[in-house]
């Protein structure tokens, strides 16, 4: 299992590896270059463009670029920002962004497990009966409606129908502008959640929609076994067979949608945080391809791979530890 | 799933025994599809919808009214215009508009419209416009579903949905759009589905050094986070300066480029399996070879599946193909698609003063429910055998 675990986390290297090499040629692909847009630039000096040249060797062919690239990541250099003149990975974590990527990941996370199961045994448990067929339609349509029309959508709730403005109430952002430069207080934490529930919203109902559609298939495929009959027939009450026999078995093959619904929730956030104006990595990685900032988008799709990859690994993880019938090596 | 989509069977009185001969049916494969199909309550539905909304892309330049790229200067940001049902005195009348008027109010400084009702312009179908366009390319008529005329001949603009900035119709835009929005799931399918099925077949049919690097690939696919790419991929695409055909085909192949890898690793998966099965070693024994064996019994063998994967690919493709359009990253001018008209609405602002530009998202909503209706019911169809 140990050695299963750590073939599995060095297989990351070479595959993050390859990605960069197909996310290094897409940014070369793209017309006009890293010198077109700093030769525009007033604040670079002749000495300073040359300095730079020489550092990426942007004189140099396509593959020999690459590999300038990798030595300077290898040392710990993924390159400066053309925009803000800071080092990339300080460019997209600007503001804490990284740590508000992750919580709001992780935050929508624990909220739709804490929903979706719950949902998913009263619905398989209620087939058929109005009650499930409510649920499976909302679940459709929060699968159907895209995350920016969502988050459209709520806006313009707010907005015009509730006029939350008239209450002092802003949207969009993370925080209203009267509590900028305030300390830390109940009222500033509650005004982040009033600025935080769209987004968990929005990126928590797509989620939460096939989260329930799989317990609730599961736990009708787990109700129909044997075992279960035989716990009825002991005289077992209802809620035990449900909850100690069947939801337990039912949620194992769950466990693996959690380690993959990790990267999908940073990516499905991008489109959500432009949208609600909330700073997030995929927000800044946005407005780096407004500007064509090639090296903030190459560390940016790296970031996102990696997440990619990482929430993999915990899959594979999560399924092995949970189902001692699979066997590695 | 969706067995409580399902009409409930009547519980019917047992047949009795009067020693009639027994009438037996036998149904063909199709045919047991098709009646599985149709006990899908929802899935109808949806399947209708579709139908309703292929109709609408290919009649598009018909029913809507105007050009879809004609400016009405003295129109920017109209509200729907309202169809009046009743006269002045209440009684019931042809549906018929006003002319409107666009004035500030000199109170909040907005912009409004206001009738003038001096002149009544009816509804009247198949009325004639003035350009002249070309039905699906090549038939020219200039007969339009509906237009709003005044008996003395003289036409009143009739915006179902109200206009954008620029002054269009937004009703034709949002029928023009559906080209872009419906089409592009089954045309990303028909790249996917060749590359995936050859080398998953390979993959899974070969196995060893084939199967090996196929595989490898496969995971190097799935290590690319898609939306992060393809948005680097329209932003790409859109400073080539291609035509907006070029740029609608390149999007399709990004989609298509991100999309083959978990396709490919299923088709595999599927194979593996149809490979180990007697009727293949049987095939194998009776001397056919390698490509007969793929074709006639192992390709057929998949297809259930096939079909069942695009009727659920075709939903996720539209949302992403919105969501690249709504960040600029996807369908560029002068085409259109229901995400690239909702790039408008991007400020609270603008959604605000006009919420009718909203109004493409729910046609969105609505095709991408009807599409998840129906593949639900088609995955339930392609398995008649299984009894509910």
């Amino acid at each position: 299992m140990l050695t299963y675990m750590v073939r599995r986390v060095l297989y990351m290297i070479p595959l993050l590896l390859i990605v960069s090499l197909i996310a290094f040629s897409l940014i070369k692909l793209m017309p006009g270059d890293y010198l077109t847009v700093a030769r525009m630039n007033p604040m670079l000096t002749a000495e300073s463009l040359q300095e730079q040249i020489e550092r990426f060797g942007l004189d140099k062919p396509f593959l020999v670029q690459y590999w300038y690239w990798l030595k300077n990541v290898v040392r710990g250099d993924f390159g400066t920002s053309f925009g803000t003149r800071m080092p990339v990975f300080k460019t997209l974590f600007f503001g804490n962004r990284l740590t508000w990527t992750i919580l709001i990941a992780a935050t929508t996370l624990i909220l739709t497990w804490f929903l979706a199961i719950p949902i998913g045994v009263y619905s398989a448990t209620h087939q058929y009966k109005p009650s499930d067929h409510v649920v499976t339609f909302f679940g459709f349509l929060g699968l159907s409606i895209p995350n920016f029309f969502f988050a459209l959508v709520i806006l313009w709730m707010l907005v015009v129908i509730f006029r939350v403005g008239e209450y002092g109430l802003g949207v969009g952002g993370l925080l209203d502008s009267r509590f900028f430069d305030q300390p830390f207080s109940w009222a500033k934490f509650c005004n982040y959640m009033w600025h935080l529930w769209p987004i968990w919203v929005v990126i928590g109902t797509a989620g939460m929609a096939s989260l329930i559609r799989l317990m609730r298939g599961n736990l009708l495929d787990t109700l129909s076994l044997p075992y279960v009959q035989t716990a009825r027939s002991k005289g077992l009450r209802e809620s035990v067979v449900i909850y100690k026999h069947a939801v337990r078995n039912a949620i194992n093959p769950l466990v693996t949608v959690f380690g993959l619904q990790l990267p999908g929730l940073v990516g499905g956030s991008i489109v959500t945080a432009i949208v609600l104006n909330i700073p997030t990595v995929g927000r800044a990685y946005w407005s780096a391809l407004q500007q064509q900032d090639e090296p903030v988008i190459m560390g940016g799709l790296l970031f996102f791979s990696l997440f990619l990859l990482i929430g993999n690994v915990i899959a594979d993880f999560l399924l092995a530890w949970v189902d001692p019938r699979i066997r590695y090596d | 799933m969706a067995r409580w989509l399902r009409r409930r069977k009547k519980t019917e009185a047992p047949p009795v025994d009067d020693g009639a001969p027994k009438e037996y049916v036998s149904r063909s494969q199709g045919e047991m599809i098709w009646r599985a199909f149709k006990r899908h309550r929802v899935g109808n539905v949806g399947t209708v919808i579709i139908l309703i909304f292929v109709l609408l892309a290919v009649f598009a330049e018909f029913i809507g009214p105007y050009h879809y790229g004609k400016q009405f200067r003295k129109y920017p940001y109209s509200p729907p215009t309202t169809v009046h049902f009743r006269d002045e005195d209440g009684s019931l009348s042809r549906p018929f508009v006003y002319k409107t008027e666009r004035t500030r109010d000199p109170a909040t400084y907005r912009t409004t419209y206001v009738e003038d009702t001096s002149t009544k312009y009816y509804v009247r179908f198949f009325a004639r416009g003035d350009t002249v366009f070309h039905l699906f390319g090549f038939i020219p008529m200039n007969v339009h579903l509906f237009r709003a005329v005044a008996d003395d001949g003289s036409q009143a603009e009739l915006f179902l949905l109200g206009t954008d900035a620029l002054g269009r119709d937004l009703f034709t835009r949002c029928l023009i759009g559906s080209w872009v929005s419906l089409s592009v799931g089954p045309m990303v399918i028909l790249c996917v589905f060749p590359i995936g099925i050859v080398l998953g077949g390979l993959s899974g049919y070969y196995g060893g050094g084939v199967d090996m690097f196929i595989q490898r690939a496969c995971e190097v696919m799935l290590a690319i986070p898609a939306l992060p790419i393809l948005m680097a991929m329209g932003a790409a695409l859109r400073g080539f300066g291609l035509s907006a055909g070029m740029v609608f085909m390149g999007m399709i192949i990004a989609l298509a480029i991100t999309g083959w890898g978990g396709f490919a690793r299923v088709i595999r998966g599927q194979v593996l399996a149809i490979r180990e099965m007697d009727f293949v070693t049987a095939a194998r024994a009776a001397g056919a070879q390698d490509l007969r064996v793929v074709l006639r019994h192992i390709i057929p063998n998949v297809t259930s599946y096939l079909i069942v994967n695009a009727t659920l690919t075709i939903p996720g493709m539209m949302l992403t193909e919105a969501t690249l359009s709504f960040l600029g990253l996807g369908i560029q001018e002068p085409m259109t698609s229901w995400g690239a008209l909702l790039t408008a609405a991007t400020n609270v602002g603008a959604i605000e003063l006009h919420p009718w530009i909203l109004i493409p998202g729910i046609f969105i909503v609505i095709s991408v429910l009807a599409f998840n209706f129906m593949g639900d019911a088609v995955r339930d169809a392609v398995d008649p055998y299984s009894i509910v």
